[in-house]
């Protein structure tokens, strides 16, 4: 009932093709950008959202979820699996760095698509063994990306500008002459950056060059009878991937942290964006957002709940005891998700969708 | 006796008061107690905690009472700035901040200066950072890698009766192939070619559980000693590996990381003869006995484990407790004693510390720390560090006195670096001159 599609005619082929087909997708999408654009800097200037919502919060999910959307397009629009996600941002962060550094007067966003086109290189490059092997011998030839990168970033110096602690610091992001320097405004930065980046990822997915790399995943040899060039099609999802996930590392580095160590790109990252794309949902740009949010978002709301408890209902814990019991509760979480719902959350947010469709009549 | 109860009355109205008005200094605990780095935060931070405490049981600073909170960081640097980032702003507003991990601090660099909220990296972090004109809220108190670097070649040459013995010497730096183990580079490099002697430099990777390759070169090298600046399980696996293959333990130097019990008693008996760095000398001191008595007997004790009181990582803690809170004394000097003191007037107390032998004897740890004078000039304040060795059961001081190296060349090298961490960021460094 609330979510149905009768009724609503295609009459051209432009309104065949949308983005978002039915109204109420439009509809909520708008409204979500509208609360994320106009809504929450309202509550910001109204004084009920802290400078803490933004850089603490929103600002790192926003991050992350760009970086689980790249993982996404490579591991779950064209089935390759990846360890090297956080060797992709590192490489991303180092060299939009780079850039900045030693071009006078390169601006911010031409050096985060420098950087995200270096990455793509490095993807290329690392791509190369998915054209022999798949599943989790892939997986292990993407692990060597990861030790190789993090290495290559400590061994040499140009990198880091020869830093004696190895490690960059980024520049102020400007733009037109503005400085993008409280967290309100780097918020707003990276939601445009992470916004336009993800309705084009939405919109890749449904072209030709999505639907190759879905073919190559569901089954290559298929895909490759069909006419697809398998080559051409993986490298292009790896280069695309590292694409998405070198800019979130530059982002990282420049409206996040600030100062950042190789090492900050560690294996555990990897590991961590790669359950965000479990837990979110293989083969979803929703799901990216989802399992962002599940993964950076839960721990605090745990660690805030145990606190609260502390100091308003007085159960005193030794901190020691309160910090593993958060771990396990959010180790159950997720195991009580997966158990739920295998294909992640994206999947409960469309049985969600079928039901509000049927109802209140479900046959 | 009257005396004595007067005193208690006035000291119970005066926390009555204190309380009535929320007269508290808030202190955030970034802190890591689960996690693989979980046995060195639990120790550190339970020391903080205790030395906290005892303050608070004999009264606060000049009435102001101390208030801590614990924030679960994982020793992860997202977890560690949400963390930061929560607090700075409760209880009032924090007033110091100390992560203890590298990627926290570095996460917190241009945070802190914007808050204005001073952090202290102690023993760890941007060893250039003691540049105060550079960064202004940034204190890598008591000693940087770079100091603890030149410390080892003095130690090394005191040990071998001068500087001019270690000509033609082989020492070998073992390090851990990260930023962590590379910082010690440009110190080690410009000593071997000011003395002579040869530097072998042999990375060790994350996370460091097998050596043998390593350890093979270090025989064939035959060198005169070997520099551990290894991390977690790489330094228990250094000293079993270095066991088997018949290097003895006496040769090898530890960094501060590589010198607690957490890392000797995993390697048993390969550890006996070791020795590292540390800038505590072990032992017990009044202070720590004042804390068990106070804190420990009232039940208020951190340590769930009671002997780990008084150990490395502990003793760390008690004195990362004690300079924050004779920063806020010295703070509460200039702006107001028994006032709560701001982020900023902290920061003016951490810079102008003056802890010397009379005042740490004052203290009841006269001996188990340097003297520490800062500066706006100098963040570091001290320099020293001392070598501790471990005899299988506990932790020996082998050098009597406190352990400096080159400083003029350190400085040097700490303003070079902070010049270009200025000219990359464009910050008009400070004025010291002009600081009060």
């Amino acid at each position: 009932m609330l979510y149905r599609e009768a009724g609503q005619f295609k009459a051209t082929y432009v309104e065949d093709s949308e983005i978002f087909p039915i109204r109420q997708d439009k509809f909520g999408i708008a409204l979500i950008l509208a609360a994320a654009f106009v809504g929450i800097p309202l509550l910001s200037v109204a004084g009920i959202l802290a400078d803490y919502t933004f850089t603490a919060i929103l600002t790192p999910f926003l991050i992350f979820a760009l970086a689980t959307l790249g993982l996404n397009i490579l591991t779950g629009y064209a089935g390759q699996l990846s360890l090297g996600t956080a060797a992709f941002m590192a490489v991303g962060a180092f060299a939009s760095y780079n850039f900045m550094l030693r071009i006078d007067g390169m601006p911010i966003l031409g050096a985060f698509i420098l950087g995200g086109l270096c990455a793509a290189a490095v993807g290329i490059v690392f791509g190369l063994p998915s054209l022999r092997i798949r599943g989790f011998y892939l997986a292990a030839a993407t692990l060597a990306t990861q030790f190789f990168i993090v290495w290559v970033l400590t061994k040499v110096g140009w990198f880091t500008n020869y830093n004696s602690s190895g490690v960059i610091t980024a520049q102020k992001i400007e733009m037109f002459g503005y400085t993008f320097d409280t967290a309100f405004s780097k918020y707003l930065f990276v939601l445009s950056v992470v916004t336009v980046m993800a309705l084009l990822a939405k919109n890749m997915v449904r072209t030709n060059v999505g639907r190759s790399w879905m073919a190559i995943r569901d089954m290559d040899m298929a895909a490759e009878v069909i006419g697809f060039r398998p080559m051409r099609t993986k490298l292009l999802a790896f280069a695309v991937s590292s694409f998405y996930c070198g800019v979130a590392g530059a982002l990282f580095a420049y409206a996040y942290l600030g100062t950042v160590e190789p090492e900050g790109f560690s294996l555990d990252l990897s590991f961590r964006i790669l359950f965000m794309v479990i837990i979110g949902g293989v083969g979803s740009i929703l799901g990216s957002f989802f399992g962002a949010a599940f993964i950076v978002l839960v721990p605090i709301f745990l660690n805030t709940f145990t606190g609260f408890l502390e100091n308003t209902v007085g159960i005193g814990l030794p901190s020691g005891i309160s910090s593993s019991i958060e771990l396990m509760v959010f180790g159950a979480l997720i195991i009580f998700f997966l158990i739920v719902e295998p294909h992640g959350l994206a999947r409960l947010w469309q049985i969600g969708k079928e039901k509000l469709r049927l109802w209140p009549f479900p046959h | 006796m009257k005396f004595i109860k007067k005193a208690l009355v006035a000291a119970a109205f005066a926390t009555a008061a204190v309380s009535a008005s929320a007269q508290e200094q808030f202190i955030p605990l970034l802190s890591y107690r689960v996690g693989p780095y979980a046995d060195g935060g639990s120790g550190f931070f339970g020391g903080v905690i205790d030395y906290l405490s005892l303050i608070n049981a004999s009264g606060g600073v000049n009435g102001v009472k101390l208030t801590w909170e614990e924030c679960e960081t994982e020793y992860n640097a997202t977890r560690g700035v949400e963390c930061y980032e929560r607090l700075k702003k409760s209880h009032g507003g924090a007033s110091m901040v100390e992560p203890l991990s590298t990627g926290i601090a570095y996460g917190l660099i241009d945070r802190v200066a914007q808050d204005k909220i001073p952090m202290t990296t102690l023993g760890y972090g941007r060893s250039d950072a003691a540049d105060g004109r550079v960064f202004p809220y940034v204190f890598p108190l008591i000693t940087s890698y770079w100091d603890q670097a030149a410390g080892m070649i003095k130690y090394l040459a005191d040990k071998e009766g001068g500087f001019d013995k270690l000509k033609g010497k082989k020492i070998v730096h073992l390090y851990h192939d990260s930023a962590f183990g590379k910082e010690p580079f440009p110190v080690f490099e410009a000593y071997a070619k000011q003395l002579g002697f040869e530097l072998i430099k042999l990375a060790v990777p994350h996370p460091g559980n097998e050596q043998q390759s390593q350890w093979l070169q270090i025989r064939q090298a035959k060198p005169d000693y070997v520099i551990l600046w290894g991390w977690g399980v790489m330094n228990p696996t250094a000293l079993k590996t270095a066991q088997r293959n018949g290097f003895p333990r006496e040769k090898m130097l530890g960094v501060w990381w590589a010198g607690s019990e957490e890392h000797v008693i995993p390697a048993g008996d390969a550890a006996k003869g070791y020795s590292s760095m540390t800038f505590n000398t072990p032992g017990n001191y009044p202070l720590l006995d004042e804390i068990k008595k106070k804190v420990y007997a009232a039940g208020k004790g951190n340590m769930e484990d009671k002997s780990r009181i008084g150990s490395v990582y502990h003793m760390r803690g008690v004195t990362a407790g004690i300079m924050m809170v004779e920063a806020i004394r010295k703070a509460q000097d200039k702006y107001g004693k028994g006032k709560v003191m701001s982020g900023e007037q902290v920061r003016w107390g951490f810079e102008n510390l003056n802890v010397d032998e009379a005042r740490l004897k004052a203290l009841g740890a006269l001996g188990m720390m340097p003297t520490v004078k800062t500066s706006c000039l100098d963040h570091e304040g001290s320099g020293a560090v001392k070598v501790q060795r471990w005899d299988g059961k506990a932790w020996k001081a082998v050098t009597p006195n406190w352990v400096t190296g080159d400083r003029a060349m350190i400085r040097k090298m700490v303003e070079e670096s902070a010049a270009k961490y200025a000219a990359e960021k464009k910050i008009a460094p400070r004025d010291c001159s002009k600081e009060g």
